[in-house]
């Protein structure tokens, strides 16, 4: 039997049905097609599939489906706002911190969940942050660089 | 065809434009090989061997097929068998005898992970309950996993009856091996006799996986009339509309094949595995198949690249002249034949100048997956053991490692061991720019090492088509067909936009599907840039030529008396400053009436690729207690000819050095007793992560490729040669301890340390 969930996405209440054993990633992926956020792994390794679940950012794939009922769910899809995007997204653009964009999703939520905590992070603090978010084309070295300027910016530096 | 560039500076060319599919892919609106679906499609799932080594006697599918919701199995008697020979496909000698039994196995299972069976159903769960009702009877054979056992006269012989190709006279018995290879340049013997002193070592490399992180995943849909679209993540879709075609015994134009944004592939996306599984799918239940893979199973079943042994000797003279170099490369292939050892064999000693080489290489059979490509495929193993053995010929001569580089340097002119005299090559210009770095001048800490190494890839040209459509307004649709890795959509727009005098922001480019463009080789051999931008620049002409013309038309005057200059076309001659001088978007609204849509084509098989050296210097520090080495510092230095687009060409460097840092530290794949791989995910298979790497610091070293119209030389794949040499050297310098097999993990490290203390005391 499907169970029947009500949640918030991204400022939107939606309803879906899912099986018991189906995760919040797949749930989004499959039942609202949401595919901005990513499967890398589904075991909780890689970061590609990170969101914001109640302001807490998790892997959804480690997350069933029904756990988010009642829930506020922010994804990638919610990050812009109307035309504009966010100075996370708008910095990874300027510095090409992406190469084939298959971890941007996930490391701009990450990202942006550090920046909401401390907006004056150290390199070695967005260093460790991220370190769940794996991105095998970048070095990270231009992912670093762009956060930290988006920091900047976020805080009028 | 192109002639020489004159200067490096341009408009548009060497900029840092936001690329054109930047907002899809910051903003999770790109559609990668999962994110697209289709109404009514079923859930492929593929049944894989448990075991690393077993005869298949029988399967049988009843039992699953009677299952409710499941509407197709299949196993090796869906697809037809065929020869064993090498035949073209594309631009590559394929022998599709192995990969028809890669795709699904016939006779045995090879490797654990061996797809057996495949289901199609209507939900992913009654798919996986399928695949627990199809019952294989195995006769379980003894395996071999190791590349020197798997060389032994009584190693289980994975390929029954398999002989060796290249020896004289060939083998009486079937062996592993399947090719010896040679290529060789003077006397070495000779070149031995006339050093004053020889180095001679052997190194150890693991089978690494190219690790990106979308796993495969595709849709298949076949008609009742035998059409067919695939969707699918690849580095190359004609390839794979020619192999599908091929082993599904298709006309290749019944078969569109869609390339989706790729997640990475690093030549690990040039094979088909669920492809020809989900066409087939298709084929039989007529619905839209979906497949994707796990990480478990993109570990298990897709390819690694080699694990080798490699043993190097060189000679060198007491001023530094290497007089000569001598290796044999073992490199494991898989269980089917074709590891990247020849090339390993050409790039093993390429940064040289040297007059005598041998380089001996086997390609040898095991119960693993069979390899595939990954950046560079040979090379960062055979230069990482030959650039270690340099580096201690550095420290015994008392010389500087860049000088005794310097000395022996290939150069412009320099004659390769593996044939060809090299054009304008950049070794001795990044060399002189790690020379004079911040880095290598550089102190360095306690428990510190600085390494230093050289690298050395290939770059390929061959079949390219672009497309350039002159819209009503002036603005360009540009149509490639080499799929975007990492930013070609921009640097193809960037050459568009150079050309055409317009700005870059006028031009959209698309990625093409094999039904809509002429054909294009994979994205692979550092070529997408270099080709596609080739083709562009000729597509472009041809707008430019076809504009031309119609100007000519409107002013009723000879084509010939009109000219191309600064983004305007012109009367000339004679007719000088008689009529407007009209820009491309004066001509494309009167394109109608003047003969109809301007299309540019550029259909190429591109000539004069150029290869690409590099330069990468390491510092790292030891944890004397735990063996744990740590990347301080890290700077990349490469010649890539021009840069079209430095932050590309930059994140190039970065993420090959990243790559090759994994490699060096901690990356390896581990097998147990039973033939099975232990770390078949993220958690144990460990890539670097952020929080693992300093920022990679890098250094653009430009000399031109004459034979390209911007100067472009394939840039991709050298990044991931040096590392595992330079942090080898690195890890001497902190923990002076040679060492000389990867990874170069902590238990390793510490072992090796120990052992030194030992053997000093």
């Amino acid at each position: 039997m499907k169970h029947h969930v009500t949640t918030t996405v991204n400022g939107d209440e939606v309803e879906f049905l899912c099986e018991t054993d189906q995760t919040v990633l797949d749930c989004l992926r499959n039942e609202l097609e949401l595919t901005g956020t990513k499967e890398g792994c589904g075991s909780g390794d890689c970061g590609a599939c990170s969101i914001l679940l109640d302001g807490r950012l998790v892997c959804s794939c480690l997350v069933l489906g029904v756990e988010a009922s009642g829930k506020t769910i922010e994804t990638i899809e919610g990050m812009a706002k109307g035309d504009t995007l966010h100075p996370l997204q708008r910095k990874f653009l300027e510095h090409a911190a992406l190469q084939c964009g298959i971890c941007t999703p996930g490391v701009l939520v990450a990202a942006k969940s550090l920046l909401e905590r401390n907006p004056d992070p150290t390199e070695t603090e967005v260093r460790y942050w991220l370190a769940g978010n794996l991105c095998r084309c970048t070095g990270y070295d231009k992912i670093i660089r762009a956060v930290m300027d988006a920091a900047a910016e976020m805080r009028g530096a | 065809m192109q002639e020489r560039v004159k200067s490096p500076k341009f408009d548009v060319v060497g900029t840092r434009p936001v690329r054109p599919d930047g907002a899809d892919k910051v903003t999770g609106r790109a559609k990668y090989g999962a994110d697209h679906s289709v109404a009514g499609q079923l859930v492929g799932k593929v049944l894989r061997s448990p075991h690393a080594h077993a005869r298949i006697k029988s399967i049988d599918i009843s039992a699953a097929m009677a299952l409710p919701g499941v509407k197709s199995v299949i196993t090796r008697d869906d697809f037809e068998d065929q020869a064993p020979e090498f035949v073209p496909a594309g631009e590559m000698l394929v022998n599709y005898r192995d990969v028809i039994r890669n795709v699904m196995a016939r006779e045995k299972a090879l490797f654990e992970g061996h797809p057996v069976a495949a289901v199609a159903a209507t939900s992913e769960s009654i798919a996986r309950a399928a695949l627990k009702l199809i019952k294989v009877d195995y006769e379980i054979l003894p395996h071999v996993i190791d590349v020197i056992d798997a060389m032994k006269p009584d190693a289980p012989i994975v390929e029954d009856g398999m002989i060796t190709a290249g020896v004289t006279p060939p083998p009486t018995k079937p062996s592993n091996v399947a090719k010896r290879v040679e290529f060789s340049l003077g006397d070495v013997e000779k070149g031995f006799k006339e050093a004053d002193f020889i180095v001679e070592r052997e190194f150890n490399t693991q089978a690494v996986h190219q690790g990106y992180i979308e796993p495969h995943a595709c849709i298949a849909t076949v008609s009742e009339d035998g059409t067919a679209d695939l969707w699918t993540t690849t580095q190359g879709h004609w390839i794979v509309r020619a192999h599908c075609a091929r082993l599904l015994g298709w006309d290749m134009t019944k078969l569109r094949v869609i390339s989706s944004e790729i997640g990475g592939g690093f030549g690990g996306k040039t094979v088909v595995y669920l492809e020809p599984i989900a066409l087939a799918l298709s084929a039989k239940t007529h619905r839209p198949v979906k497949m994707v893979m796990s990480r478990e199973e993109v570990f298990k079943a897709s390819g690694p690249t080699s694990g080798a042994n490699v043993w190097v000797k060189m000679g060198v003279k007491k001023d530094g002249t290497i007089t000569a170099g001598e290796a044999v490369l073992k490199y494991q292939a898989g269980c089917f034949q074709g590891s990247p050892v020849q090339p390993g064999c050409m790039c093993a000693f390429a940064p040289y100048d040297l007059a005598n080489v041998k380089v001996v290489g086997y390609d040898v059979l095991s119960n693993r997956p069979k390899v595939a490509a990954y950046r560079a495929p040979g090379g960062p193993i055979s230069e990482y053991a030959v650039e270690s053995v340099v580096d201690e010929i550095a420290e015994k001569l008392g010389m500087c490692p860049i000088e005794l580089r310097l000395k022996n340097a290939a150069k412009e002119g320099t004659k390769a061991a593996y044939g060809p005299k090299f054009g304008p090559v950049g070794l001795v210009e990044c060399l002189e720019a790690a020379k004079a770095s911040p880095h290598w001048n550089a102190p360095l800490g306690k428990n510190q090492g600085r390494g230093i190494a050289a690298g050395f890839w290939f770059n390929i040209g061959g079949e390219t088509t672009v497309n350039l459509q002159l819209n009503e307004d002036g603005t360009l649709t540009l149509m490639a067909g080499t799929p975007d890795i990492g930013g070609l959509r921009a640097s193809l727009a960037m050459m568009a936009a150079e050309e055409l005098k317009i700005p870059y922001e006028k031009v959209r480019p698309i990625i093409a599907d094999t039904a809509s463009l002429g054909y294009n080789f994979v994205t692979g051999g550092s070529r997408s840039t270099f080709s596609s931008g080739m083709a562009t620049v000729e597509a472009a002409r041809s707008i430019i030529k076809q504009a031309c013309g119609r100007a000519a038309k409107l002013w009723e005057i000879p084509e010939d008396a009109v000219t191309w200059e600064g983004g305007e076309i012109r009367p000339a001659g004679d007719n000088a400053g008689k009529f407007q001088p009209m820009t491309l978007a004066d001509v494309a609204k009167v394109a109608g009436k003047t003969g109809g849509s301007i299309v540019g084509v550029g259909a190429i098989s591109a000539q004069g690729a150029a290869p690409s050296f590099g330069v990468h210097i390491a510092d790292t520090e030891v944890d004397p207690d735990t063996g744990k080495l740590t990347i301080t510092r890290y700077t990349v230095i490469q010649d890539a000819g021009v840069a079209i687009h430095p932050s590309y060409v930059e994140g190039q460097f970065q993420g090959g050095a990243a790559q090759g840092i994994g490699w060096a530290l901690n990356e390896e794949y581990i097998y147990g007793s039973d033939g099975r791989l232990q770390n078949a995910g993220f958690l144990d298979y460990r890539i670097p992560v952020a929080s693992d790497l300093p920022m990679i610091e890098t250094i653009i070293v430009e000399v031109p490729n004459p034979r390209h119209p911007y100067g472009v030389r394939g840039i991709g794949e050298t990044s991931i040669v040096p590392p595992m040499a330079a942090i080898n050297a690195a890890a001497y310098g902190a923990t002076r301890v040679r060492m000389s097999d990867l990874p170069l993990s902590p238990p390793r490290v510490l072992k090796a340390m120990k052992e030194a203390r030992k053997s000093a005391a």
